[in-house]
């Protein structure tokens, strides 16, 4: 019997408890036996484990990228015990096969829970619907769908899709670019790209999609999901659609959180990322959409690149920026100056995307439930320093960013698959336990 | 000044300073021996990434005036369409001993990453960079626009200028605003040096975000002519593609609203100079009647270029300073 008892913890509601953990759930801490391991977590903050509804695991297809074992380490130092690894490799997570590898070499690595996500479209092309029902039966049990990196532009294909994963109470989740208006862009259309002759990717083509998206999810009654929201438009957008009881919910970068277009005077392609960075007017007004709810989850975005598609001027490099190892600690310096709680940060982090994407065994502290939990040192100052993350992405644009909050352990369905900040043993799936339900 | 990028990091004091040296560097050109050497036994690396011959002989005319050992590198498209990184070019370079380098990319930004990533020493000068900055081309016009100021020749050996910015001068530039490197140049380096802008474009061809610029913008030519009182007329070329892009109706209707027409050539003031970076689409931007018109100092441009590039290379890679003029004497 595989027992954990963590002492003194402080949960996210600032009170202090111990934490009791048996074959993979959370119990009463009176029920852990002698035996049980026990944790110090004196100052330590318990969170529920984080997850990330959107990470991009490369594999199949661009290992030299990043790999799912390499890229589920990286989620379990970051602190997440789910992960939903978007469908753009190669070949596209369009077909069942393709979601129950991925979900296969989830399981094998062991680190975190890896949850395909499934190609709305077949290819990402946009033009006919990939075998949706397909992914959802699989072993995988696909829910959410996305064409992430392309925008689901066809207003008709964007309805069908909405329509007919109501069928398995699935999600789409868009990425919200018209692609007419962004051809060609290379960053945030607005003064600075004006006086740095870099074409323009403009807030409007995020907005009107999500305007006609929100239009649609109404109209048929489908539930949506709002990928990477960049703009102080968008917040108002989706602010607008939630009072009139629209089903859609909504996503931030850590990274959109800080940063600014600014950063591109460099012309450094670490800050080159799709949506790009916006202005201070933008990061502002998402940070209060994340703090009054109208922004549900962080979700990292984490894509990974290898250096020389990074090492190159900035028209060619590619786009994207790794999170998971720095997400949590980001996202708490971005809103350090708010009256953001360690609740708020469990509810953004962890319980808003597990309830989301019918996680039911993530997202929670409650006794019965899975045993995914991470302890956190809320007041460890360090330098970020990408090279020591597990991730093979070195596209880390807080290389040097002074942070206040770090992961210390990680337990995934019980097992401690980080220990004081070095990863231990996986979890074996192939035993019997809740990850199984 | 350790690379030329953009003009906007030029004080007044760093702008008067290059033209004035490429005032001295303008009686070279008509001696009998057209070199200086000042730079004998350094290596200039042009590296372009873009077809550009005007610019690149240009630079190269520069370079060897100068004494200096010329190396011309180019390849069409980005670094990556012939497989190598940025990175591995620019210090293939430095491991073959360059000095400077004159970059001209049609990624805006690739002047700047390969001063300022680490990979190399030597100094960077922008020959042309996307649509962001082309400063040596706003340094010779500048250097022409002074010459017109002063009422001197618009090219050749004079000291008439030397000392002065283009302080109350009103310069128009007109046509294709966002996709011009020219222009973004232009804008900062007359204004730094005292001249008011005004930019004469469509709408569709103004980048948003141009209100932040230190200029005026107009969408009427005729009503800018009638109204400015322009010292010198800049027109830009407008590329075939951007009709391709819709950008303006047709060519015809975008010679009528912001062509330069033989009649609104003959509306400008009398003293007013037609600049024009070449080269030329006579006819759509540019009319016959302007093109070759006594007040046009199209050619005059192509040969301050020079000077403006000598002056350049030989600050960048003797490392003189504004404050520090030790050497030029030997000049």
């Amino acid at each position: 019997m595989n027992q954990t008892l963590i002492r003194g913890a402080t949960l996210p509601d600032g009170t202090r408890a111990d934490l009791g953990i048996r074959d993979g759930r959370f119990v009463d801490p009176q029920d852990v036996g002698a035996s049980a391991t026990v944790v110090d977590a004196d100052g330590l903050l318990a969170l529920p484990g984080l997850v990330d509804m959107h990470t991009h695991l490369r594999e199949p297809g661009r290992e030299d990228a990043e790999t799912v074992l390499s890229g589920s380490q990286a989620a379990a130092a970051g602190g997440y015990t789910a992960v939903h690894a978007m469908a753009n490799t190669s070949p596209v997570a369009d077909t069942a096969g393709v979601v129950e590898q991925v979900h296969r070499l989830g399981r094998t690595a062991g680190y975190t829970q890896v949850r395909p996500v499934g190609a709305v479209t077949v290819g990402l092309a946009g033009v006919s619907l990939a075998e949706l029902g397909a992914m959802a039966d699989s072993e995988a049990r696909v829910r959410m769908f996305s064409d992430d990196g392309h925008c689901v532009w066809d207003p008709l294909v964007m309805r069908r899709a909405l329509e007919y994963v109501k069928a398995f109470d699935g999600i789409i989740a868009q990425h919200a670019q018209d692609p007419r208006l962004t051809e060609g862009a290379q960053m945030n259309e607005g003064a600075v790209s004006a006086e740095l002759g870099l074409p323009g990717w403009p807030s409007v083509a995020e907005e009107s999609i999500i305007a006609r998206d929100v239009l649609l999810a109404e109209h048929v009654g489908s539930r949506l999901h709002v990928c990477h929201v960049s703009t102080a438009g968008s917040v108002d957008l989706i602010r607008w659609a939630k009072a009139r009881g629209i089903r859609v919910t909504a996503e931030v970068t850590p990274h959109h959180l800080i940063l600014t277009d600014e950063e591109v005077r460099s012309f450094d392609p670490v800050y080159k990322v799709n949506p790009p960075l916006r202005t201070r007017e933008d990061v502002l007004a998402l940070r209060e959409g994340l703090a009054d709810g109208t922004i549900d989850v962080v979700g990292t975005d984490h894509a990974p690149h290898p250096a020389e598609h990074k090492c190159v001027e900035w028209t060619a490099a590619a786009m994207g920026m790794v999170g998971l190892e720095s997400a949590l600690a980001v996202v708490a310096h971005a809103m350090r100056d708010t009256d953001f709680s360690h609740a708020d940060l469990a509810r953004v982090l962890s319980a808003a995307p597990a309830r989301i994407t019918g996680l039911s065994q993530h997202g929670t502290l409650e006794a019965g439930t899975g045993a995914n939990l991470v302890l956190v040192d809320p007041a460890a100052p360090h330098v970020l320093d990408p090279d020591v993350h597990r991730t093979m992405g070195r596209n880390n644009p807080f290389r040097g960013t002074q942070l206040g909050m770090r992961v210390r352990d990680t337990f995934f369905y019980g097992t401690r698959v980080v220990a004081d900040g070095a990863l231990g043993a996986p979890l074996d799936f192939a035993e019997a336990g809740p990850w199984n339900d | 000044m350790r690379h030329l990028l953009s003009t906007a990091q030029l004080s007044r004091a760093e702008a008067i300073d290059l033209l004035d040296v490429a005032e001295q560097m303008s009686h070279v050109s008509t001696r009998e021996v057209k070199k200086l050497p000042v730079l004998r036994g350094l290596t200039v690396v042009n590296l372009f990434f873009e077809d550009s011959t005007r610019t690149r002989l240009s630079f190269e005319a520069a370079a060897k005036r100068l004494s200096a050992d010329v190396i011309t590198f180019t390849a069409k498209g980005s670094s990556v369409s012939k497989g190598e990184s940025l990175q591995d070019t620019a210090q293939t370079l430095s491991a073959m001993g360059a000095d400077g380098i004159v970059i001209r990319h049609s990624g805006s930004g690739a002047p700047h990453r390969l001063a300022h990533a680490g990979w190399i020493d030597a100094p960077v000068v922008n020959a042309g960079d996307g649509t962001h900055e082309h400063p040596t081309q706003a340094l010779l016009d500048a250097f022409t626009l002074r010459r017109v100021r002063a009422g001197l020749p618009a090219s050749g050996p004079h000291d008439g200028a030397v000392g002065r910015g283009l302080d109350g001068m009103v310069v128009g530039i007109v046509g294709d605003i966002l996709h011009s490197r020219v222009a973004r140049s232009n804008v900062h380096l007359l204004t730094t040096l005292g001249a008011h802008v005004v930019l004469v474009a469509p709408p569709t061809l103004l980048p948003v975000g141009v209100d932040s610029w230190p200029c005026d913008v107009v969408y009427d030519l005729d009503e800018a002519i009638a109204s400015q009182g322009f010292d010198a007329l800049m027109m830009l070329r407008v590329q075939q593609e951007r009709m391709d892009e819709a950008f303006f109706p047709t060519a015809r209707e975008y010679a009528r609203r912001w062509g330069l027409t033989d009649a609104r050539a003959r509306a400008l003031p009398a003293d007013c100079a037609i600049l024009h970076p070449g080269p030329m689409n006579r006819g759509f931007e540019i009319g016959a009647e302007a093109a070759d018109s006594p007040r046009t100092v199209v050619l005059d441009q192509v040969a301050n270029g020079v000077s403006v590039r000598m002056a350049v290379l030989y600050r960048l890679l003797t490392g003189q300073s504004t404050a520090d003029r030790g050497r030029e004497g030997q000049l």
